[in-house]
């Protein structure tokens, strides 16, 4: 039974640890990377008014179903695989139209960019959902640092391609890198973050290490994991799912329980954590965002838009 | 006596009705864990045991379709089995289907726009309609009123029904994926291994007659 989720409460209070332990292990390991490395230890955050206050998901159940093809295409496959991937050091390129490019390593990037804790129900295009306690900061935050030139009109973003540490990379399930696009005024957006932490550590590596995209009103597969590289373009860029296949998924991806993916019915979805006689819920205009992003989309078809 | 011809005589003496109790027990076990387990595949409790009893049931049809290769190839004779095998996984794949209409769906306008709108589910649903005569049809007394030709020909049915099953599980997952397309790429392996030699040489004759 999960315990309804109170904002005095401290996550190490609710946190099962025996999942942390492995990895401070490695990290002990290499010494080096403690030393050198930024806050291993609990991250420092504010909360948010952005925050749901629905009950989230325990840190169990969001480290053991894990949609990320570079690990394997089963839910299990990250927790399993990821522990490979090597995110210290990590460096993000920030590219195309804006006035600092450069390659950027992530402390750098991340300075002066203040963490939050955003709670957010996360819907992915399988019709099943959780609800998620990322640590973050403002994407539009970031943008606003390096400055966004007036020709950008899209974000461009990869993830790492290491395949001698991303087992999934050895065969070509997808093309290689994942690539995900938003346009900028999403970007900008102030529900959108790039998080860092989950229950208020450090993201583990099956959750997209050390640094992913989260967009709350958007299908999980538009959250991009494990960002290398971030770049502002004038076209619309093509993202890695809809290259394969843009009959079912689109540039945009809202939740629209409207719309129909012709594999699964969106209308609604089972939320993660309620056994197996949980009953379905129904899914909610853009995963329930709609007060704060439906505007972005005025006078846009969005059975066209998908 | 050969390796196989012991094989065969252990066999012998193992009923086939085991089988029953084996997948009904196995069956069993999976729906206890996902009433029980919470991380991994069973994070998704009704997803995981859609999942186990599908796989558990194309592995039995799969076994199925090597019974008669593994005859031919290594003595080896599982023919008795074959009954009790094609019922179990018609169980299993009736309990797939009440897990996923039950617990997954749950209403039955679902169901059906599911079943009209969605092609892996129009497969599955067609697999699952395939193997429907042949498992109300598998007692010693159908196979007196049918008579054996009749029977075997109806039996047939299996062959279209394994290969939706597997076309199914390609199509479930997104993208082109390794697993299905190996489970897929061994039924039609073993499909070939039935069709060729009988029917091509028969065929091939006719043709160069013609
Ligand atoms: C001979 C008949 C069938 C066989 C052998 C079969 C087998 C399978 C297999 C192997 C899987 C995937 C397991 C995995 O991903 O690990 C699966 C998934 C599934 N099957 Fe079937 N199936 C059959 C018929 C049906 C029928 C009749 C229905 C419903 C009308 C159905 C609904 C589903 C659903 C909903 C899933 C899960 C899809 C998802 O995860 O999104 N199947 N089946």
């Amino acid at each position: 039974m999960r315990q309804p989720w109170k904002n005095d409460m401290n996550w190490s209070d609710v946190t099962p640890k025996a999942a942390w332990l492995n990895r401070r292990q490695l990290i002990a390991g290499g010494a080096a990377a403690v030393a050198a490395g930024p806050a291993w230890a609990k991250l420092d955050y504010k909360t948010s008014a952005l925050s749901t206050d629905e009950t989230p998901n325990t840190l169990e159940e969001i480290t053991t179903y894990n949609n990320y093809y570079e690990f394997g295409t089963r839910k299990s496959d990250p927790a399993a695989n990821a522990h490979t991937l090597k995110t210290d050091p990590w460096s993000v390129e920030i590219a195309g139209l804006v006035d600092k490019p450069g390659t950027y390593d992530l402390a750098e990037l991340m300075t002066g960019l203040p963490l939050e804790e955003r709670i957010y129900r996360f819907r992915c295009v399988e019709a099943w959902s959780m609800v998620i306690p990322w640590i973050g900061f403002e994407l539009g935050k970031l943008l606003e640092k390096v400055g966004t030139q007036p020709g950008a009109k899209f974000l461009r973003m990869e993830t790492v391609v290491r395949p001698e540490e991303m087992v999934g990379q050895r065969s070509r399930i997808l093309d290689w890198p994942y690539v995900e696009g938003l346009r900028l005024d999403e970007a900008m957006h102030p529900l959108t973050i790039m998080a860092t932490g989950l229950y208020g550590e450090e993201l583990p590596n099956q959750n997209g290490a050390p640094i992913r995209l989260v967009v709350p009103w958007k299908y999980g597969f538009k959250s991009i994991k494990s960002v290398v590289k971030i770049e502002l373009v004038a076209e619309q860029p093509v993202n890695t799912w809809q290259a394969i296949n843009a009959r079912e998924y689109g540039f945009y991806s809202n939740v629209n329980p409207e719309v129909d993916h012709p594999r699964w019915s969106q209308a609604s979805e089972r939320r993660i954590g309620g056994g197996l006689f949980a009953k379905r819920i129904d899914t909610q205009m853009f995963n329930g965002y709609g007060d704060q992003v439906a505007s972005l989309y005025d006078g846009m078809d969005l059975t066209k838009n998908y | 006596m050969t390796l196989a011809q012991s094989i065969n005589g252990w066999l012998r003496r193992v009923p086939a009705w085991t089988l029953y109790v084996v997948f009904a027990l196995w069956g069993g076990w999976y729906f206890y864990l996902a009433l029980t387990r919470s991380t991994g595949i069973w994070t998704n409790q009704v997803q995981g045991l859609e999942h186990v009893v599908g796989l558990l049931a194309l592995k039995i049809l799969i076994a199925i379709l090597a019974i008669t290769p593994i005859r031919t190839y290594t003595g080896i004779n599982l023919v008795k089995f074959r009954r009790a095998l094609g019922v179990s996984a018609f169980f299993l794949v009736l309990y797939h289907f009440l897990v996923w209409w039950f617990l997954d769906v749950q209403t039955l306008g679902r169901v059906v726009a599911d079943i009209i709108k969605r092609p892996y589910i129009t497969i599955g649903m067609g697999a699952l309609v395939l193997l429907l005569p042949l498992a109300v049809t598998s007692n010693n007394l159908s196979i007196r009123k049918l008579g054996p030709l009749a029977w075997r020909r109806l039996h047939w049915l299996t062959y279209p029904a394994v290969l939706l099953a597997a076309v199914h599980f390609v199509w479930l997952r997104k993208g082109w994926q390794l697993e299905p397309l190996t489970y897929l790429a061994i039924i039609v392996a073993l499909l070939l291994l039935r069709v060729k030699w009988r029917r091509l040489a028969l065929a091939l004759p006719g043709l160069s007659r013609g």
